[in-house]
């Protein structure tokens, strides 16, 4: 393999870095440092062209500390910044880092109408399942029941959930990851990259301050194998440490099998390409206590994009109309002429 | 009884006479097309060389009630062969199609004026919708002193379109073609350009149709109502002579009749050709500022890309984006969608980006009056956001003045690298007027840098003339970067808690605003430099007062009058011109709030004349109250002529 134009601290700003020490959010910048290398390297892309848009919270601090163009904009509204600047510069490749508030509450709107544009965009939300920055309120991930400075009893509400919201609003690829399994999540980052359209991605990511441990229950070494289910397209979804069980769907009804008893060959490999959204869903709805919590890329199809169709038009149009400048479209049409 | 019938053989045909100006209002149901037919009527005046001025009113509902006084619209033409700033208070000719549209719009209509009724509407029903009762306005005193005119336009449209076949919905549709027709017999027009433009309409509507024979039909079913209005009223001799409107004397050049929103949209069209750089216009439907949206949407063939967005805060936040990309960002809306973006307009104030918000005032608060016109989201646009936050604010006057104010904002936001609020509202939005396109010579300069030496490149070190940051964009070698929300430092633009670096970013920030004063142009005075009276006004209340000032003035009053349309920062010499007059009246379409400015900028004792009805300004309004500041009566001061006078009534006769 050629020697890569750039090495990950090409990526790394001067500036420090201000988390809170164990934060997951260290993990997540030490794996798009490491990938951005190769992301520049396979899509010749120049690091001046990339560009990270990120709202408002722990995690939407992220810009400050990539060595790239970065926008650290105002609370919820990064995916719509993001739309109009990729919109007019379809040339740069930009990433989107949002929070489960920053994007599934006050900007969800955003989200979801992204999304179903399918915008250029490569979207990044760090579910902490709670709100960091402003220091330990629930957040519309946080789990039915969680007690929190706001919730002292525990809250009421029904949690929303990243990936089904981003299958119901038709994005054309969603994946979901966690903070601490590094190789996946850089596994997951490199598709994204490649991805033309919006590309989501939920991480999970442990904020070790005001919800410490809300991941462990599936995410530590000890539990991975057998709590995961590490979703790969053309492949049956199997887990376990011994890849003894597997989960499938018969009638769109979640069941999981033990391979000593059901025959492997009867299984259906997972197609991310699928058109229809609903396996994905079944998939983003499973209970976590009962079942294994997938991972990995869930969906992935291929739709123009929106400055793709946007250009097309433009095109079109030009074609279609003559490419005119200003002054030749204002002395066409209904005109009059009054002589000195 | 004031309604007349015509009798033929009693009269004599005169000459036509001839007027300086006349004020005509179409009025109907919404759906009686007179949207259609006062534009029609608006650009064959325009073509035949007056001056033109217009005033459209609609309901807020789309199907009000068919027949009600909610679902009246009006268009109001008034075209002349002198100047004009206004569409006029007070009508010579109102055409009401149906009762509800006669009482809706009566009382503008001074007495002596003449009405054109349709007849046929004036059955019990029509009358009962219009909340007339019991008793018909025709002939219970209402319309004495009138010249009244009824006349079956729906039958007689009928009539004439029969030969085609049409269903009766199609062919009464037809009947604003025969008020056309009617009308351009009395103001002595030929009806050849009419009938162009029924035409050209026809054309467009099929080229993008399935089904262009249906369309053919529509095109003839027109063109025989208004030739049948026409020829109804050569025939019948209702009225008496014609009447005959002069060319104005518009300076040399090529025309054409723009609203403010088309007038916006061309501004900024071209601000993206003069700058060399796309527009992305993003926005979230709302009325009055639509039609912007409308318009930029067909210039894809110009490059230009507009995004209909989820709201107004998305709208703004992708214009913000554009505008970070090195484009031109633009996001329009009105009063209910600004107090949306208010909080990104902070983030393009702190990011220091050429942003331009367009604000098309509607009566508020909230929802408000939708449709009509106001002036009261001035202190927002100042004020309406968190922290210190100045921006540029600007105003065009009138309708054709949007197109030099537009690129004005583009010209100004670029320079100083900020977001520039263009104040428009539903008066100009909606109003039309000729405007005269101007050659690329007298357009401005918009030139953009983009810096690209990466040695010693700061992201806030400012142009030390205009205080401006550099527009780094992405996509330039070494010169990444990271800008947003927080506070930063001073030249570095690093993120900085620092309180006193806080301070001195503050002040910047005011400081490169204010130093804009500079680079507007003077208010220029209309009147004596010194004397007993100023009117100052701002947007488009400008037509009334300057129509207002200049009356007075014929009465030998020391009176002039100035107009703001850059408010923020103000122009220079504002202060000069407040200090010369004794005293200092400011109409405004709202509680005063401009006159709270310059009393607390200028230390003067400005009167107010507030109107907040969602109505527009009138002139009579404003001279008024000039006649009554300077203690001068008026008496003896020929009542506002009525142009209709040289029509003789038959009662009279
Ligand atoms: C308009 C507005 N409202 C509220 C806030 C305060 N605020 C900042 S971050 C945040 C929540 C952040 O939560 P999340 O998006 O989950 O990010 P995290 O800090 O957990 O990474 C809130 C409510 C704000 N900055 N702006
Ligand atoms: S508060 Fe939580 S999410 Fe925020 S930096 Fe600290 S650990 Fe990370
Ligand atoms: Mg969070």
């Amino acid at each position: 393999m050629p020697e890569q134009k750039y090495s990950r601290k090409d990526f790394a700003s001067d500036r420090e870095v201000r988390w809170c020490p164990g934060c997951g959010d260290y993990a997540i910048l030490t794996q798009v440092q490491k990938v951005m290398p190769q992301i520049c390297d396979e899509l010749q892309l120049a690091r001046e062209k990339i560009t990270f848009v990120s709202g408002i919270g722990c995690s939407s601090r992220f810009p400050y500390y990539m060595n790239t163009y970065g926008f650290h904009t105002i609370h919820g509204r990064a995916p719509a910044i993001a739309t109009g600047l990729q919109v007019s510069r379809p040339d740069l490749q930009i990433w989107v880092v949002t929070g489960d508030g920053d994007g599934l509450s006050i900007g969800t709107n955003h989200l979801v109408h992204c999304l179903r544009r399918n915008v250029d965009l490569k979207i990044l939300l760090f579910n902490n399942r709670i709100y960091g920055l402003t220091k330990g309120q629930y957040s519309p991930t946080s789990r039915q029941g969680k007690r929190t400075k706001s919730s002292p009893m525990g809250t009421i509400e029904q949690p929303i959930n990243p990936i089904s919201v981003a299958v119901a609003s038709e994005a054309t690829f969603v994946a979901r990851t966690v903070a601490t399994d590094t190789a996946h999540l850089q596994e997951v980052l490199l598709r994204a990259a490649h991805h033309r359209g919006t590309a989501f991605v939920e991480i999970m990511q442990n904020c070790n301050v005001f919800n410490d441990g809300a991941f462990d229950s599936f995410s530590t070494r000890a539990v991975r194998a057998d709590r995961s289910l590490y979703i790969r397209h053309g492949q049956p979804m199997i887990f376990g440490k011994n890849n003894d069980r597997a989960l499938r769907m018969p009638s769109g009804n979640p069941e999981i099998v033990d391979l000593a008893k059901f025959p492997k060959n009867k299984l259906r490999p997972y197609d991310e390409t699928s058109e229809r959204s609903s396996t994905a869903n079944v998939l983003a709805h499973l209970n976590e206590d009962q079942f294994p919590v997938p991972l990995g890329v869930l969906r992935c199809i291929k739709k123009p994009t929106y400055s793709e169709l946007l250009d097309d038009q433009i095109q079109t149009a030009e074609k279609r109309r003559g490419k005119k400048d200003f002054m030749t479209h204002v002395h066409s049409g209904e005109i009059w002429t009054i002589d000195g | 009884m004031a309604i007349m019938d015509a009798r033929p053989g009693e009269i004599t045909i005169k000459e036509p006479e001839v007027q300086e100006s006349v004020i005509i209002r179409f009025a109907g149901d919404s759906g009686d097309g007179i949207q259609l037919t006062g534009s029609l009527f608006t650009h064959d005046s325009a073509a035949l060389g007056h001056d033109i001025s217009t005033l459209t009113d609609f309901p807020a509902e789309i199907r009000a009630p068919v027949g009600t006084r909610a679902g009246v619209s009006s268009f109001q033409l008034n075209f002349s062969s002198g100047e004009i700033h206004t569409p006029g208070d007070r009508l010579d000719v109102l055409v009401a199609l149906n009762p509800a549209a006669l009482a809706v719009n009566l009382n503008d209509l001074p007495p002596g004026g003449i009405i054109i009724l349709n007849e046929d509407a004036f059955n019990k029903t029509g009358l009962k919708k219009a909340k007339y009762g019991a008793s018909d306005p025709r002939d219970d005193g209402t319309l004495a002193g009138y010249q009244v005119y009824p006349i079956p336009i729906t039958s007689l449209t009928l009539a004439a379109v029969e030969p085609l076949g049409l269903g009766k919905k199609h062919a009464s549709r037809c009947k604003n073609m025969f008020t056309v027709g009617l009308i351009a017999w009395i103001y002595d027009r030929p009806i050849d350009g009419l009938l162009r433009q029924v035409d050209m309409l026809f054309d467009k509507k099929k080229r993008r149709t399935t089904t262009p024979e249906k369309y053919e039909i529509f095109t003839e079913a027109n063109r025989l109502a208004l030739r049948a209005g026409y020829n109804y009223a050569d025939t019948i001799e209702m009225f008496i002579s014609k009447c005959r409107v002069g060319k104005a004397n518009l300076p040399a050049g090529t025309y054409r009749r723009v609203t403010g929103n088309e007038a916006t949209a061309l501004g900024f069209l071209a601000a993206s050709t003069i700058s060399g750089l796309e527009l992305l216009y993003a926005s979230y439907p709302i009325t009055p500022a639509s039609e912007i949206l409308h318009e930029l949407s067909k210039f894809r063939h110009l490059g230009v890309r507009t995004v209909q967005a989820e709201d107004e805060i998305a709208a703004v936040g992708m214009a913000i984006g554009a505008a970070y990309g090195g484009k031109l960002g633009l996001t329009g809306t009105s009063g209910p969608g600004v107090a949306l973006k208010s909080e990104a307009i902070g983030l393009a104030v702190m990011a220091e980006l050429p942003l331009v918000i367009v604000n098309v005032q509607r009566g508020g608060p909230s929802t408000g009056l939708p449709t009509k016109t106001e002036q009261a989201d001035l202190l927002q646009a100042m004020y309406g956001r968190n922290g210190e936050c100045p921006v540029v604010v600007i105003a065009p006057q009138s309708p054709a003045d949007c197109f030099g104010m537009a690129l004005e904002a583009y010209r100004l936001a670029i320079k100083y690298m900020t977001p520039v609020f263009l104040l428009s509202d539903g008066y100009i939005a909606n109003g039309s007027e000729p405007w005269r396109i101007p050659d690329n010579s007298e357009l401005p300069d918009i030139s953009v840098s983009f810096p690209d030496d990466p040695e010693e490149f700061q992201p806030y070190a400012r142009n030390p003339d205009t205080l401006a940051r550099p527009w780094a964009i992405p996509g330039t070698p070494g010169l990444e970067h990271c800008i947003g929300g927080i506070e930063k430092e001073d030249i570095a633009g690093k993120v900085s808690y620092d309180s006193a670096n806080h301070e001195r970013m503050i002040h910047l920030r005011d400081e490169k605003i204010q130093k804009i004063a500079n680079d507007v142009p003077n208010i220029e005075l209309f009147g004596p430099k010194s004397g007993d009276l100023l009117v100052l006004g701002w947007g488009g209340t400008y037509g009334a007062i300057r129509h207002a000032v200049q009356n007075a003035q014929k009465h030998g009053l020391s009176v002039a009058s100035a107009h703001i349309r850059y408010l923020n920062p103000l122009p220079t010499n504002l202060g000069d011109i407040l200090r010369d007059f004794k005293q200092v009246l400011m109409p405004e379409l709202n509680s005063g709030q401009l006159r709270m400015l310059i009393r607390a900028e200028y230390l003067v004792d400005a009167v107010g004349l507030e109107k907040i009805s969602g109505q527009p300004l009138q002139t009579n309004e404003v001279e008024n109250r000039i006649y009554k500041m300077l203690g001068f009566s008026p008496a003896g001061k020929p009542e506002p002529t009525i142009t209709a006078n040289n029509l003789t009534s038959i009662q009279e006769a």
